[in-house]
């Protein structure tokens, strides 16, 4: 699937300098396409520009984009995680049911995380020491993961969380800023640190532009790729976490199709699907480009069946529209 | 030596399922009474004709995620044109529904062969795509038996020889596809395009296209599968079919279809299928809920791929094993 054939590129005779370069970055096309939904959405809607209206927007995209973060990584370095919505419904269900036996908060945060963790490392070994594609290993877990939610709920819910547990999902740290926001912006710092200044994020680069070279200059492929699969599952244990706390219950099909939305938004975010680039900044802009478009069109009473067309064209559209592009562009050079 | 591999992977999975039976027999002797048996086959026929076209695409190295979409999607048209047009006669409809399907599968494989869009990325988007449709024409309504013709709900469950006409068509879908494989050039240069790409290129064939192909194949199945589902059960709505195309991949990777494009047969494919389908059907006899199938098809896989992956490196050394014998 990776047989692309490069085409010939324009060697230029002069180096960009950065502030060219930024300008015309996908990030900041990406940001200017934000600033432009947000105008649109304001003028459309009375109720957009409301800030309490705005904090409920963001839950739109918060959970979505955590696991995202760690998703872009794992994009980044060539592999990618298709069962993270079922691993929300597998911790989901495990919360659920260590809540029916009087379980604490604390305790039902340790459940949530482990879980995640635990299914993470399920997918990791499958990928790396078994060697195995991760499109289907995912694509087995996702079903695995919630099929085990269905086995233990059938067409039950669990409800009876704990009060104080409701603070993950519901909330404030101050004024309108909720509690998931806040968690997804030290999440979009710890993880831009940790892919943009680290030998770790350099070495997610170097594998997915090329793992045998990453392998030969002494890095540990497989045990970074494990590690990414480790954190998309403990990302997706938060994000159960989060969820249930803001729905108060656990049914099977929670955050089902939620893996097309978090991979939308990695790629919207300017991560290349077959790995080697990819920002952790055009990630957090997708965040938000994702999270008003749906509030917008919710605003507007377009029903989330319809929104799901939209995602679903966004993420064919942003690859196609620069492959359809540079066509046409090595077309008239051709010419 | 391939061919031996191959033939032992149907002749497990012909063991698997004759023991399977064999276990429930001894409980219930009842499921395997040919009329029961003919049931069962009823029930996979659709899986069965979805795994024919998934085959093919797998094989390219390609996989198509938005099959069980596509088929919701041609039943609901095929539905709607029923209610609309009681008049229209049955092959009429069914001419219709797989040039529709084609032509959705069609969009999968542009995508794919002219963009180079990787078919992971492009069928999951489709998949939401062709779902949202359904809900837009629908308007999110159901389409009920009471509203379809009797001609329409009883063309599939119409009996011929013992068995009904989805049986039939599942086994005619089988005899094409075995034959398109075997003895025709398309076949051969989907089996081409999977084992090696560049080689396949350089023989003259068209990577993108035949991969493109695929893609109207399965689609073209799918919107086959569409109208037998929606008037064998029935009703049409936005979710039927929901989640089946993970049984559909399952059912090719349990018949040995590899994930890594170029090895698998129909036979395989057949056998995946039928397989799930007895799993499926032996649930609620053996007392086990419903509710296990998702779980079950999804360690299916996982086991499937797995012993995929082994059986395909000990073909890779038993290979460099003789190579080195012959000097």
């Amino acid at each position: 699937m990776r047989d692309t054939v490069q085409p010939n590129r324009h060697v230029p005779d002069r180096l960009t300098s950065r502030a060219q370069r930024m300008l015309r970055s996908w990030e900041a096309l990406l940001l200017a396409v934000a600033v432009a939904i947000f105008m649109l959405n304001s003028f459309a809607s009375p109720y957009f520009l409301n800030a309490w209206n705005l904090s409920d927007a963001t839950f739109n995209f918060t959970e979505k984009a955590m696991i995202a973060f760690a998703m872009a990584l794992l994009i980044i370095s060539g592999e990618i995680d298709l069962s993270v919505a079922s691993i929300i419904a597998l911790a989901s269900t495990a919360m659920g049911l260590a809540a029916q036996y009087g379980a604490g908060t604390g305790e039902l945060v340790g459940i949530g995380l482990v879980v995640g963790l635990l299914c993470g490392a399920f997918n990791g070994v499958f990928v790396t020491i078994l060697g195995l594609p991760s499109i289907v290993v995912t694509i087995g877990t996702m079903s695995l993961f919630r099929g085990i939610s269905y086995i233990i709920l059938g067409d039950e819910a669990f409800r009876g969380y704990p009060a104080d547990f409701a603070w993950f999902g519901q909330g404030y740290v101050y004024w309108v800023f909720t509690v998931e926001l806040a968690i997804f912006a030290i999440l979009a710092v710890v993880y831009g640190v940790l892919l943009h200044k680290t030998n770790f994020g350099r070495a997610v680069y170097a594998i997915g532009n090329n793992p045998t070279g990453a392998l030969f200059s002494g890095i540990r492929v497989q045990r970074v790729k494990f590690i990414l699969f480790l954190l998309t599952g403990l990302m997706s244990g938060l994000a159960a976490i989060c969820l249930t706390s803001r729905l108060g219950s656990t049914r099977p099909s929670i955050a089902q199709g939620m893996e097309l939305e978090v991979v939308t938004m990695v790629v919207l975010g300017g991560v290349n699907i077959l790995g080697g680039s990819g920002s952790i900044p055009g990630v957090v802009i997708a965040a938000f480009v994702m999270g008003l478009v749906t509030f917008g069109l919710g605003l507007l009473n377009v029903p989330g069946i319809v929104m799901s067309i939209f995602i679903g064209l966004l993420l064919i559209g942003v690859i196609a529209l620069p492959r359809l592009w540079a066509m046409l562009r090595q077309g008239r050079r051709a010419s | 030596m391939l061919r031996r591999l191959l033939l032992l992977r149907e002749t497990i999975l012909i063991g698997a399922i004759l023991l399977l039976l064999a276990l429930i027999a001894t409980r219930f002797p009842g499921f395997i009474a040919p009329r029961n048996l003919a049931g069962v086959f009823n029930d996979t026929a659709p899986l069965i004709i979805l795994a024919l076209g998934q085959m093919v695409v797998i094989l390219t190295r390609c996989i198509d995620l938005s099959v069980a979409a596509n088929l919701a999607l041609c039943g609901m048209v095929a539905a709607m044109l029923n209610v609309a047009m009681p008049g229209l006669p049955i092959p009429v409809i069914i001419a219709l529904v797989i040039a529709l399907g084609a032509v959705l599968g069609a969009i999968n494989g542009l995508l794919v062969w002219k963009l180079a869009i990787p078919p992971i990325v492009v069928t999951l988007g489709t998949m939401t795509i062709f779902r949202g449709i359904i809900f837009l024409i629908s308007d999110g309504k159901w389409v009920n038996a009471h509203e379809m013709g009797a001609a329409f709900t009883g063309f599939p469950r119409a009996e011929v020889l013992g068995l009904s006409v989805l049986s039939w068509i599942a086994l005619l879908a089988v005899a094409v596809f075995a034959i398109m494989m075997s003895r025709t050039p398309l076949g051969r240069s989907i089996f081409a395009v999977g084992g090696n790409p560049h080689a396949a290129v350089y023989t003259g064939i068209n990577v993108g296209r035949v991969q493109f192909l695929a893609f109207v194949l399965s689609g073209a199945l799918a919107g086959l599968t569409g109208y037998l589902w929606v008037a064998r059960y029935a009703v049409a709505y936005v979710d039927i079919a929901g989640g089946f195309e993970l049984e559909v991949v399952a059912a090719c990777v349990i018949g040995g279809i590899s994930i890594a494009g170029g090895v698998g047969s129909v036979g395989g494919a057949v056998l995946g299928a039928v397989f799930l389908g007895v799993v499926k059907n032996a649930l609620p006899v053996i007392n086990v809920s419903p509710f296990w199938q998702l779980a079950i098809s999804g360690s299916a896989i996982l086991i499937a791929v797995a012993f995929n992956a082994r059986a395909g490196r000990t073909k890779g050394r038993i290979i460099l094993k003789s190579a080195e014998a012959t000097p």
